[in-house]
């Protein structure tokens, strides 16, 4: 048995080493200063769709991102790991979706690439935005089963002609197993597996792969250096798929297939208001632990 | 995210900022023959170059978030012995697998076997960085250039059946020490018989002290000749753990490298494989052996001590006294300064013995393939003598530094230094064994001395001074200069005493003399080109050694045959 799968992966800015300038004074992310990295929860989804590679021989891994031309790293860093190759979905029609446009665009880009795909795998949620709502919307979408807060594929199998997948996902309190037949939508926690390194013979071989929208503009791949390999390994030219690639209707792309409007962004500080200074006193110390006690903090 | 490569920018320069690199890998691509035939492999000098950086940054990735992360609790657990088989420490088996999967195996050896066919160069940064988050993981890890011997040593069918084992991730050892050979290898006594029979060879015996010793792929040094006891009767032989024979009596406990297995090894009429020709076991391949081990612990001592300089400096700005951070005082700054000049003078020293190993061993294995023209024998003569004289340098400065690194690392943490909640105790401890296996510090002198009496390290800094450098350094130069003379007098000194016990009771003091006017200039180099990096180091470097060079001077001075007397100790 071999599976198709697609990870769905975005590149994101690095919330987790804010700095002072992480932010701009009007409330909004100055993207300058935080670098853009892989969303780590799709680097978990990436892992658990490289040990069905690593299981059953023949299975493929597509990765699919959305995003401007610099998007296309996180395709390259995919490969690096392990992935087959990948689509960077880009075009101005795109820009400014939520999550229901972005869902829709992944949906029809998945229906085009790869129409007989057997499990869609992403993270949770990515780190810019928390929603933890394209992986569902996508299930949606395309009518497919979804697993959430998956912690681990546990098996693939295929029983009378019918794979099916079996995951434990993350419950309140505990670990729940499931089984679904494929096709089927993951998404994954940032508590499962963490990703492999990237792997330094598939850095040499992929580092120069570029999509389109990352050379300047009015440049062909002939003109880059080391043209001749471009000809040589059409695997260093990345997929590339616009609006009109897949077909898309404009009127749920983008701005306009978004109904998320943001009405206003609010810087808020946190500031102390009870407050309450403690000397290092027997009886300060001992009136905080019964106070603990009674509003059953400790005990 | 940290990463231990590119957050240090002195590797990298060293990687760079040599002439010697274009030659490097146009010798070990071959003129980039292999562009074809693998996807992987350089098209060009600044293909390999970016290969080269991209290939240490994964490992500094893998250092900085793996490897360090787990150090502590892998020096706490330690391996374990269970009916005669080794596990490693749990986190241990993270440390591997991650490895494994990012390809760093076999790091040195051709495509055509599974390898990256990387420079020493490259893979002996590889060592370092590894080495500055767990020195006790990069033991492990880095046996696999035993491989190497093998390569060089092995016939066809033994490099195909193993090479593409280590590359895929299998570990090494190298079995020589036994309870009466430890410096003394030609004491080996480890019996290899042929068995007529199976037409193989049997081992039986014990071994002590093998680092990694229930590896996959073992070298072991054994004595095929019946009735000898010399260094001539010994060959090496590999063997195949799958093929059995071989237990582990005992992980010895020791003082530090926690993670890395010290075994007691017993063969039990162990089947193996010879490895080259009878007889030439330790004059040949064990000495070909060593050197890769001496460069490999050359790289360990630089990573610990970075590792000691990183602790060190965090801590300093950190810790608070007398209301300012104590890195503000200068008795604290000063003990900073010097384990960054030992560590910057120790790196430099380490790179460029790296490049005269990979320039001459290039040479080598082009020779295996077809004969070399008259000026490529000439440079691989040249470049082979380089590597001779300058890894007993590295090994043995190094690991002395990365010792003086580890303990002024602990001082600058004062009370706190001496608990076990800090890394530097971790640092200090296994940094004590560098200057001791893979050949004493005063073994590393043995195999040194003679290119201080025969003149050729006198030849090397007499090159160096003709290099050019900065004009801001001219004083500096001339400080240098003045040191080499001091040097030069002092071997003359010895020479014309010819006394043999005098000679071997001085060769420690002229052996550290040239090191450390050998370090001047490499500094002197890198500051000319990179200031903002080197030149603190370089200044404080040159007031050190020469400080050096002035005490052992004095001592040389003092040591004449009338004094012989004092030293001995019955």
């Amino acid at each position: 048995m071999s599976l198709k799968i697609v990870v769905l992966a975005k590149q994101v800015p690095d919330t987790r080493n804010v700095g002072p300038d992480a932010m701009t004074p009007e409330g909004t992310i100055n993207r300058s200063a935080l670098p853009a990295i892989f969303n780590p929860e799709d680097l978990n989804a990436l892992e658990q769709a490289l040990r069905l590679k690593d299981q059953f021989p023949g299975t493929t891994v597509t990765v699919i991102t959305m995003g401007p031309g610099r998007a296309a790293e996180v395709i390259r860093e995919a490969m690096y790991r392990g992935a087959d190759g990948g689509y960077l979905l880009t075009d101005r029609a795109f820009a400014g979706a939520d999550t229901l446009a972005t869902s829709y665009a992944l949906a029809t880009a998945i229906k085009h690439v790869c129409p007989d795909v057997d499990l869609i795998i992403g993270g949770r949620q990515a780190i810019d935005g928390d929603t933890a709502q394209v992986g569902p919307q996508v299930a949606e979408k395309l009518g497919l089963n979804q697993i959430t807060y998956v912690e681990g594929v546990k098996e693939v199998k295929e029983v009378k002609g019918v794979k099916e997948v079996i995951a434990t996902r993350h419950i309140d309190g505990g670990v729940e197993t499931v089984e679904s037949p494929l096709p089927c939508v993951l998404t994954v926690n940032g508590s499962a597996a963490p990703c492999r390194p990237r792997n330094v013979k598939r850095v040499m071989k992929y580092k120069r792969c570029l999509a389109p929208m990352e050379l300047a503009p009015d440049t062909t791949f002939a003109e880059l250096p080391y043209a001749e390999q471009y000809e040589k390994k059409p695997y260093l030219k990345l997929g590339q798929l616009t609006c009109a690639d897949v077909n898309a209707d404009l009127q749920q792309c983008g701005l306009a297939g978004s109904p998320t409007k943001v009405k206003n962004v609010e810087n808020i500080v946190f500031k102390a208001k009870e407050s309450k200074v403690l000397s290092g006193s027997d009886e300060d110390v001992n009136g905080l632990i019964k106070e603990l006690l009674n509003d059953r903090l400790i005990g | 995210m940290a990463n231990y490569y590119n957050d240090i920018k002195e590797i990298k320069f060293e990687l760079e900022n040599s002439p010697l690199m274009e030659r490097i890998v146009e010798l070990k691509e071959r003129s980039f023959e292999d562009k074809d035939q693998y996807d992987e492999a350089p098209q060009d000098f600044a293909d390999a170059m970016d290969s080269y950086d991209k290939v240490l940054d994964i490992v500094g990735d893998i250092t900085a978030n793996v490897v360090a992360p787990n150090a502590e609790d892998v020096d706490a657990e330690g391996p374990h012995l269970e009916k005669g088989r080794v596990s490693y420490a749990s986190k241990t088996y993270e440390n591997l697998n991650a490895m494994r999967s990012a390809g760093m195996n076999g790091m040195t050896m051709p495509r055509r076997y599974g390898g990256l066919n990387l420079p020493v160069t490259v893979y002996t940064a590889a060592n370092e960085i590894v080495s500055t988050g767990d020195a006790g993981f990069e033991n492990i890890w880095s046996l696999q250039d035993c491989i190497e011997t093998l390569y060089c040593f092995g016939n066809e069918e033994q490099r195909q059946k193993y090479i593409p084992r280590v590359c895929a991730g299998e570990t090494m050892s190298m079995d020589l020490t036994e309870p009466d050979a430890g410096s003394d290898l030609q004491s080996v006594m480890l019996k290899a018989t042929f068995d007529e029979e199976n037409n193989c060879w049997r081992l039986n015996g014990a071994k002590r002290f093998i680092t990694n010793g229930d590896s996959d792929i073992h070298l072991v040094l054994a004595r095929s000749e019946a009735g000898t006891r010399d260094g001539r009767g010994l060959s090496m032989f590999i063997y195949d753990k799958r093929d059995g024979g071989v237990d582990v009596r005992r992980i010895e406990n020791k003082l530090g490298i926690h993670g890395s297995p010290t075994c007691e090894l017993v063969y039990k009429n162990a089947k193996c494989e010879l490895c080259g020709d009878r007889k030439l076991g330790l004059i040949k391949y064990v000495m070909s052996l060593m050197n890769g081990a001496r460069l490999g612990i050359a790289a360990q001592s630089v990573g610990l001590s970075q590792a000691a300089y990183n602790e060190a400096i965090a801590y300093a700005r950190d810790r608070k006294q007398f209301g300012k951070a104590i890195i503000e005082f200068p008795a604290v700054a000063e003990m900073i300064s010097n384990i960054k000049a030992r560590l910057d003078a120790g790196r430099a020293l380490l790179y460029q013995t790296a490049r005269y190993v990979d320039i001459y061993k290039a040479l080598e294995d082009i020779s295996r393939d077809r004969k070399l023209e008259p000026e490529e024998r000439a440079e691989l003569k040249q470049y082979s003598r380089l590597a001779d004289a300058f890894t007993p340098l590295a090994k043995g400065m190094n690991s002395e530094y990365a010792n003086q690194n580890g303990y002024d690392c602990i001082q600058v943490h004062g009370g706190s230094g001496f608990m076990l909640e800090y890394a530097c105790q971790r640092i200090y401890r296994d940094a004590r064994i560098t200057s001791i296996y893979e050949g004493t510090t005063q073994l590393q002198t043995v195999a040194a001395i003679r290119y201080v009496t025969n003149g050729f390290y006198s030849q090397v800094i007499a090159d160096y001074e003709q290099l050019p450098y900065a004009p801001e350094y001219e004083t500096v130069m001339a400080r240098i200069k003045a040191m080499a003379e001091k040097f030069n007098a002092c071997t003359t000194a010895v020479k014309e005493a010819e006394n043999q016990d005098l000679h071997d009771l001085c060769a420690r003091h002229l052996y550290e003399m040239a090191a450390d006017v050998i370090m001047c200039h490499l500094l002197l180099q890198n500051a000319s080109k990179a200031p903002e990096l080197f030149g603190k180091s370089l200044q404080v470097y040159v007031n050190l050694a020469e400080a050096e060079v002035e005490k052992h001077a004095s001592l040389l001075s003092k040591m004449n045959v009338e004094q012989l007397e004092n030293y001995r100790q019955q």
